[in-house]
């Protein structure tokens, strides 16, 4: 229990220890805790960041998708319209050219008609001068009868 | 150990008796083991032969062993602080780093909470204080005989006087203290001023208006405020060395135990291995004990507004 220079000692390595552990010890520990602390904090913020773009995202996508299908519907709705209306338009054309195609052969079974009963017109004096020399079983004067003929043609 | 003339008490006067290194003065009587008288012709400085040498050497003497464990062991705290601190890197920490940063973390933490002022060295002075005192606590949990006996066959000498743990001598824990003392007082007048400090001893705890009251407060203030500065690292050394003192006590007081037969050796041993076991908490308490006061003073010292009101 005696009290000595040990007294005195101690304080001297008491101090040094602590100056020690000020300079090579606590700064550099604590510096690298602070900083692995700032970077796992770092770390989940990311995190959360990627977690909230990542919702952002999809959020984005999604309205895209939307976008995409509305479109789609619009377009094949404009290609069902124009499709329809080509359709319409042959149908419009079908039709015209059947009428044209009617309407000419028609002109042509006319002009037919008219050619027939032309050569008919042409070939009826014969036919009515025969017929009536077959009646009278005599022969008519055709110059004298001419103009009846004609007339009688005409009527045809 | 002197085989035959061994007593118990002398026994726990060996084991209590530091390595002392000191200066015997002029004319003193040295007895020796054969019972011969050596008178000094003149100031010596030599090893203690005994303890009432030790004690007669007076404040010039050192003790050795002291010193030595307890720079031994700080060496040890610093070296693998400093190692590891040198090394440490932010990504996952291993071993070694692993508990120093938790040490460093706790202290942070008791520091944290007690005090909040700015001062750089308070964590490294608790950190050094825990780690310190906790190591050379902790020489108490090796079996008494061990250390000592092995310095007895190194240096030849059975009368070898060798105390292992550091903190069962009050001065090494009134050196710390003392230590913290003069610490406090440099941070109360570094903060406050000079004249601040003067003003916490003698405006504190009483206090009047009137200054001609104040006149008869201050002498009473005074010896109170002294009494309560004094006692603090007289009741933080002390309180270390009492708890590891006794403790150390109890060790030795078992292990006499171990000469008295093959019964009471092995209960010896079941004590032993209980007083150990218990004492890990007293180890580990009186070291945070020590830190907490010490960031509490230290506080104190850097506590300016309380002492505003006085002006």
């Amino acid at each position: 229990m005696n009290i000595n220079l040990t007294l005195i000692g101690q304080s001297i390595a008491f101090l040094f220890f602590i100056w020690f552990s000020y300079a090579f010890v606590w700064k550099a520990i604590r510096a690298a805790m602070d900083e692995r602390e700032k970077q796992i904090a770092d770390g989940l913020e990311a995190a959360d960041r990627a977690g909230r773009d990542l919702e952002l995202a999809q959020e984005k996508a999604s309205k895209h998708l939307k976008e995409a299908k509305t479109e789609a519907a619009g377009i094949i709705e404009s290609a069902n319209k124009r499709a329809n209306q080509i359709v319409d338009e042959a149908k419009e054309q079908a039709r015209t050219e059947a009428d044209r195609i009617k309407t000419a052969a028609q002109a042509e079974v006319e002009q037919e008609v008219n050619r027939a009963k032309e050569q008919l017109r042409s070939q009826v004096a014969t036919l009515a001068l025969a017929g009536a020399e077959k009646v009278l079983e005599a022969s008519v004067d055709e110059a004298k009868h001419k103009d009846m003929l004609d007339k009688l043609a005409a009527q045809l | 150990m002197a085989g035959e003339t061994l007593t118990a008490t002398s026994y726990i006067q060996h084991h209590l008796t530091n390595l002392t290194y000191g200066k015997l003065p002029e004319g003193y009587e040295r007895h020796n083991a054969d019972g011969s008288v050596d008178v000094l012709s003149q100031d010596t400085w030599t090893l203690a032969h005994t303890s009432q040498e030790a004690s007669d050497m007076g404040f010039m003497a050192i003790h050795l062993d002291s010193m030595f464990w307890s720079i031994f062991l700080g060496a040890v705290f610093v070296l693998v602080f400093a190692r590891v601190a040198k090394r440490i890197h932010t990504g996952v920490p291993r071993g070694m780093q692993n508990f120093v940063e938790m040490a460093v973390d706790f202290i942070d933490k008791q520091v944290k909470d007690s005090f909040h002022h700015k001062n750089a060295m308070i964590a490294p002075m608790a950190l050094t204080i825990f780690v310190w005192i906790l190591l050379m606590n902790t020489m108490d949990l090796v079996p008494v005989d061990w250390l000592p006996h092995l310095a007895t066959i190194i240096s030849g000498d059975p009368h070898f006087f060798f105390k292992v743990v550091p903190t069962t001598d009050p001065n090494v824990t009134l050196g710390m203290a003392f230590t913290v003392f003069g610490l406090m007082i440099y941070f109360t007048i570094a903060k406050k001023g000079f004249m601040g400090f003067v003003k916490e001893l003698t405006l504190h705890p009483f206090h009047a208006e009137k200054w001609y009251i104040n006149l008869i407060l201050i002498p009473i203030n005074f010896a109170l405020e002294t009494i309560s500065w004094i006692s603090k690292p007289i009741s933080l050394g002390l309180r270390l060395f009492g708890n590891l003192y006794a403790g150390e006590m109890i060790f030795i007081l078992i292990a006499t135990m171990f000469s008295a037969g093959l019964v009471l050796g092995l209960f010896a041993g079941v004590l032993q291995w209980a007083w150990a076991v218990f004492h890990i908490l007293v180890i580990v308490l009186q070291a945070f004990v020590f830190m907490v006061l010490t960031i509490v003073y230290m506080a104190m010292a850097h506590q300016v507004e309380e002492e505003d009101q006085f002006h």
